[in-house]
């Protein structure tokens, strides 16, 4: 092939998907009395070691992800393309292995221009006051004419999906505390739209593939939360993975469509005993309960016809019913051990027993933001995972490969092997999820629109000029 | 009767079978309790403050 060609679109699978996750981390500085600090100062200080050799603080790293500083100073870490729900947790907790180790870095700089503190970088969705940042799940999928129905369809499964997917949180309001099932149900505002940060949608509508537009287009789901246990995140991408599996095969899904999804989605969240109601468009009143049942149903339905029957799938549908089952039944402990609003409803209770004391005492905030720091020796979900009380779904050698290989199935790989190249050969160069191109050099940008294509003549060329560089 | 063994203890085979799970529960909850304590130290000194300190912009 002349490796100027431009290689058609690759015939891929209907269950073949690429899966993205992006996430927001909260930053917060723990400094004694001294001069205020903003946000944007620690992030800078963070992100010294990444623009000394990026020369940006938004970068994409020798693994395919990119690492940025966000909007109000999140530092923000998306995963390359995965195809597979193994790499996509592999890459996920890559992430949080890179993030953290710009913390030693950062506190030196701070201490270097007098400001003696410790960094922690949080994986949740709240800050104290109130404010809130996201965690983005990204699906691929076969564009139509009719996205935004195909779209609106799903909200039923996302605003319910929370009761097995949600992280778990206490909230505090003027008259006590309670516990709910996800902190980010209170932050949406509206089922669809393609805005962000002035009105948080459910689904973000943005069309923007980050691949062939006539043939792909991106869901970008953002009401999820930010989650810390493998399975809880297996199966927060893996239960949409099959509903929208059986959307795109056109299977007719249940009637669902809600009322009022932003008083549902408050409802539901709020309602740890899943009594709650929605109403639903038609005037019938069902729990969050009812609803997954009906999507567990639905995906049992077409096992071995649309959906293959793999282990995967299996042990999704398993911890999927089991969650459902434990909101039903009352009895936590099935998922105690699998699900994030589980496994820190134990320890809150847990702790509260301990100190006797309300809901909102500070001392249980406080033992929210450790269970959600990122640190391997500090962060109390990874206190918990190596003591064995919360089951894995990878390795920990799959996350350490991950931290610096890209996925080996997908544009990724194309990705990555350049920007290593590139970093190593000392060029300059540009990336993004699309392009590549060697700065200075004739000037070709390889394009790369194609996210399940993982070789490309072209690509090799580029490969080939760093090698002689 | 349980058979029993040269160390006069039922064979493994013989155990109740419930009992194993709540045995594990009880364990991990022990776990958890111990863990708790070990960190309640850390987490009590100026919870308050510690928690309010950590204030950011929305994102996205």
């Amino acid at each position: 092939m002349n490796p100027t060609d431009i290689p058609p679109p690759l015939e891929v699978e209907p269950a073949r998907r690429i899966f993205g996750l992006e996430t927001e981390f909260g930053l917060h500085l723990d400094a004694g009395p001294g001069r205020p600090v903003t946000p944007e100062e620690v992030a800078g200080h963070l992100f010294h070691s990444v623009v000394q050799w990026g020369r940006s603080s938004n970068v994409f790293l020798p693994n395919a992800s990119r690492l940025y500083i966000d909007v109000g100073a999140h530092p923000e870490y998306a995963t390359a393309e995965c195809d597979t729900l193994t790499d996509l947790i592999a890459s996920d907790k890559a992430g949080e292995r890179i993030v953290h180790a710009l913390i030693a870095g950062g506190e030196e700089r701070l201490r270097a221009a007098g400001v003696d503190g410790t960094i922690h970088l949080y994986k949740n969705n709240t800050d104290s006051a109130g404010n809130s940042y996201g965690c983005h799940e990204n699906y691929l999928v076969r564009r139509r004419a009719d996205f935004k129905a195909f779209a609106s369809a799903l909200l039923p499964f996302l605003v319910t999906r929370q009761i097995v997917t949600g992280a778990g949180c206490i909230t505090r309001t003027p008259s006590g505390a309670h516990y709910s099932f996800s902190p980010r149900a209170d932050h949406m505002w509206e089922g669809m739209s393609s805005a962000t940060t002035r009105s948080r949608p459910m689904i973000n509508t943005r069309d923007e593939p980050h691949a062939n537009a006539e043939l792909y287009r991106r869901m970008h789901v953002i009401v999820g939360d930010s989650t810390m246990a493998e399975p809880t995140t297996l199966l927060k991408m893996g239960a949409t993975d099959l509903v929208l599996r059986l959307m795109e095969a056109r299977v007719p899904l249940p009637e669902l469509t809600l009322a009022r999804e932003m008083q549902a989605i408050r409802d539901v969240a709020h309602d740890l005993t899943g009594r709650a109601t929605v109403e639903l468009a038609d005037g019938r009143r069902l729990t969050a309960v009812d609803v997954q049942q009906e999507y567990i149903d639905l995906v049992r339905g077409h096992l071995g016809g649309i959906v293959e029957p793999t282990e995967e799938v299996a042990r999704i549908l398993d911890l999927w019913q089991r969650g459902v089952d434990a909101v039903r039944t009352q009895d936590f402990t099935p998922v105690e051990t699998e699900l994030d609003w589980a496994i820190k409803h134990r320890l809150v209770t847990r702790y509260r027993s301990r100190l006797g004391c309300p809901l909102d005492d500070p001392r249980l905030a406080r033992l929210e933001l450790a269970f959600h720091d990122v640190s391997p020796q500090r962060g109390l979900f990874y206190r918990l995972q190596d003591q064995g009380l919360v089951r894995r779904i990878v390795s920990d050698a799959d996350i350490e490969r991950a931290v610096s290989t890209p996925p080996q199935s997908t544009r990724a790989r194309l990705r990555g092997a350049f920007v290593e190249r590139a970093l190593a050969a000392g060029r300059d160069f540009t990336v993004d999820w699309v392009h590549l191109k060697i700065s200075g050099s004739s000037g070709t940008t390889v394009l790369l629109k194609d996210p399940f294509r993982n070789e490309d003549a072209r690509v090799d060329g580029l490969l080939e000029m760093l090698e002689h560089a | 009767m349980a058979q029993l063994n040269a160390q006069g203890q039922p064979y493994e085979d013989d155990a109740p079978e419930p009992d194993a799970p709540v045995a594990a529960a009880q364990a991990s909850t022990d776990a958890i309790d111990d863990l708790l304590a070990e960190i309640d130290g850390s987490l009590q000194v100026n919870a308050e403050q510690f928690v309010r300190s950590f204030v950011q912009k929305g994102g996205e």
